[in-house]
């Protein structure tokens, strides 16, 4: 393929400009064409090469547990997996953090996890429903609902009603993440009407306008607006206990490394890890 | 340029006679996956579409609204990406100024930008409180953010250097003797361009807007980044995909068979008039 490539583009160095143009970009297309697939070829290679870390089945764990996390969970599951290093030394704990449904959605159509803990039950049906999971999923935190303001509260909110102020600006989750549908339960749960200025793809995203202060105010969770530190501003108010996210974890079928995965959803779990999970703002089941 | 032509003019023998016709398997292997590997998903597209519940999905009021409003706000941007970008272009091409090689990579910056790296900076930028929105909100009282004039920038920054290297790569091959004809005899040079080289390069013009109205026409990640997502406002067809696929994967499907015929059908009406002429 060099051989033909060299020896063809000799003679046209010297009268390039009565060529015409097409047929140098189909060259140069198909050039590129085969580099593509070597590109291809190497990443399949790589992507086979990773199974092979996770087929110990001793007493002693090791191997590589691969967690699928909704977004919220980052911070805490993020200590707790150094934790589990700790305390096993010849693991490591990897994560994909992102939406839950799309979480759901990889794991379905068959992304190598272990362990999947989704932010609402709804998600965590697509995939029981799939029969992905092995055993029953368990609560294992809930999470409630806080507006999100600029810090030192300028527009002094108290409630939920007070959202409804005209000339506000206000996001909202969109109601087909989790945390729109719990922000509409609450509304509901107050009698409420708000037409926010945006419906976010997710919790971040809503949090992300207030934070750079482009939004006044945001219905997010209470772990975001503890993540968030002082850049906003957390109001509580008493319809959020309508809408409560009961957050479920579970073992996943295809787990390339089960007896690892059992004992890292043991340690979600325990005493240890609800320490962890409250300290980020995560509410006990 | 080199193929062709070598088998032809060169110390050719039967053998090379032969490969001239033919394609070698090296290529023709790589170039049918590369063929596969992007036809194949949309393929997927079509088998796995909803059909038989495809004109109740169709006919909802979100769908035409958020069609309409990507439809609009495409050919906005394009409108003043035409508008600020071609000039830019013929600045590019036509004139010398130092630092002129960095201005065209930073032109170029935002095709290989992420476009919510787009969406962030453009919030810094004429956000209620960037560094040049927060004067707009002040003086004029003008937020951008979440407003549809939010998506038609947007779609700006992200579609318009489609059109500036179009046209740039356009200004290049044109011969600028022509411009300096014209000026020879009398016509300033801004009447050169308007009358001599802006018929010159229309070919190369039209070719960069569809290029830049296609882009317009999928951005997502800058539009939500900075303009939101609300029905009817700033909600485009990308984006109520996206959303449909949370919680119902029929709905995107049927949503994306939509863009899918409508980035087809223009780029197919336009192929023909403009695109094949350069």
């Amino acid at each position: 393929m060099t051989r033909s490539v060299r020896r063809t583009s000799r003679p046209s160095r010297t009268s390039r400009i009565h060529r015409p143009r097409r047929t140098h970009l189909s060259h140069r297309f198909l050039q590129t064409a085969a580099v593509g697939t070597a590109a291809l070829l190497t990443l399949a290679a790589c992507s086979s090469s990773g199974s092979d870390t996770t087929s110990s089945s001793s007493s002693e764990l090791s191997g590589t547990v691969t967690v699928f996390a909704a977004a919220s969970l980052q911070e805490s599951f993020t200590a707790l997996g150094k934790e589990f290093e700790k305390e096993h030394p010849d693991t490591k704990v990897t994560f994909s953090f992102g939406g839950s449904d799309s979480l759901a959605a990889s794991i379905t159509s068959g992304a190598p996890a272990d362990v999947f803990a989704s932010a609402s039950p709804k998600t965590m049906k697509i995939v029981t429903a799939a029969g992905d999971t092995s055993g029953t999923p368990a609560t294992f935190v809930r999470n409630q609902l806080e507006i999100a303001t600029l810090p030192g509260n300028p527009d002094k909110l108290a409630s939920l009603k007070d959202l409804t102020r005209p000339g506000l600006k206000v996001v909202l989750c969109d109601s087909t993440v989790p945390c729109g549908a719990a922000a509409q339960k609450a509304l509901e749960a107050g009698g409420l009407k708000l037409t926010p200025v945006s419906y976010e793809q997710d919790v971040k995203g809503a949090l992300t306008k207030v934070e750079l202060k482009e939004a006044d105010a945001a219905v997010v969770y209470k772990t975001d607006v503890k993540a968030a530190g002082d850049k906003v501003e957390g109001v509580d108010f008493p319809e959020s206990a309508d809408a409560v996210n009961d957050y479920p974890i579970t073992l996943l079928k295809n787990a390339g490394n089960p007896e690892a995965a059992k004992a890292f959803i043991e340690l979600v779990r325990s005493a240890e890890g609800q320490k962890v999970l409250g300290e980020a703002g995560f509410l006990k089941p | 340029m080199e193929n062709g032509p070598a088998g032809a003019g060169g110390p050719a023998g039967p053998r090379r006679r032969r490969v001239r016709r033919t394609v070698p398997l090296p290529l023709l292997l790589p170039a049918l996956v590369g063929l596969a590997f992007l036809l194949l998903p949309l393929l997927a597209l079509l088998v796995r579409a909803p059909w038989s519940s495809l004109p109740e999905q169709l006919t909802s009021a979100e769908v035409w609204q958020a069609l309409r409003l990507s439809l609009v706000c495409a050919t906005a941007a394009t409108a003043l990406s035409l508008v600020i970008g071609v000039p830019l272009a013929w600045l590019l091409a036509r004139t010398d100024f130092p630092g002129r090689g960095l201005v065209r990579a930073l032109v170029t910056l935002p095709l290989v930008l992420p476009p919510v790296v787009g969406g962030v900076a453009l919030l810094l930028a004429l956000g209620r409180n960037g560094i040049v929105g927060q004067w707009l909100d002040a003086w004029f009282g003008i937020t951008l953010p979440f407003t549809t004039a939010g998506v038609i920038l947007a779609e700006t920054f992200v579609a318009m250097p489609f059109l500036v290297i179009s046209v740039e790569g356009t200004l290049r091959a044109a011969d600028p003797r022509y411009e300096e004809a014209a000026t020879t005899l009398g016509a300033s040079r801004f009447t050169a361009f308007r009358r001599v080289t802006l018929p010159l390069i229309a070919p190369g013009i039209a070719a960069g807007s569809v290029l830049a109205w296609a882009r317009a026409l999928g951005e997502f990640g800058a539009t939500i980044t900075f303009a939101g997502n609300f029905p009817g406002r700033t909600q485009t067809m990308p984006l109520a995909v996206y959303l449909a696929l949370q919680t119902d994967p029929a709905a995107a499907i049927a949503l994306s068979l939509v863009l899918l015929t409508v980035s087809i059908a223009v780029l197919a009406a336009l192929r023909d008039r403009w695109m094949t002429t350069t």
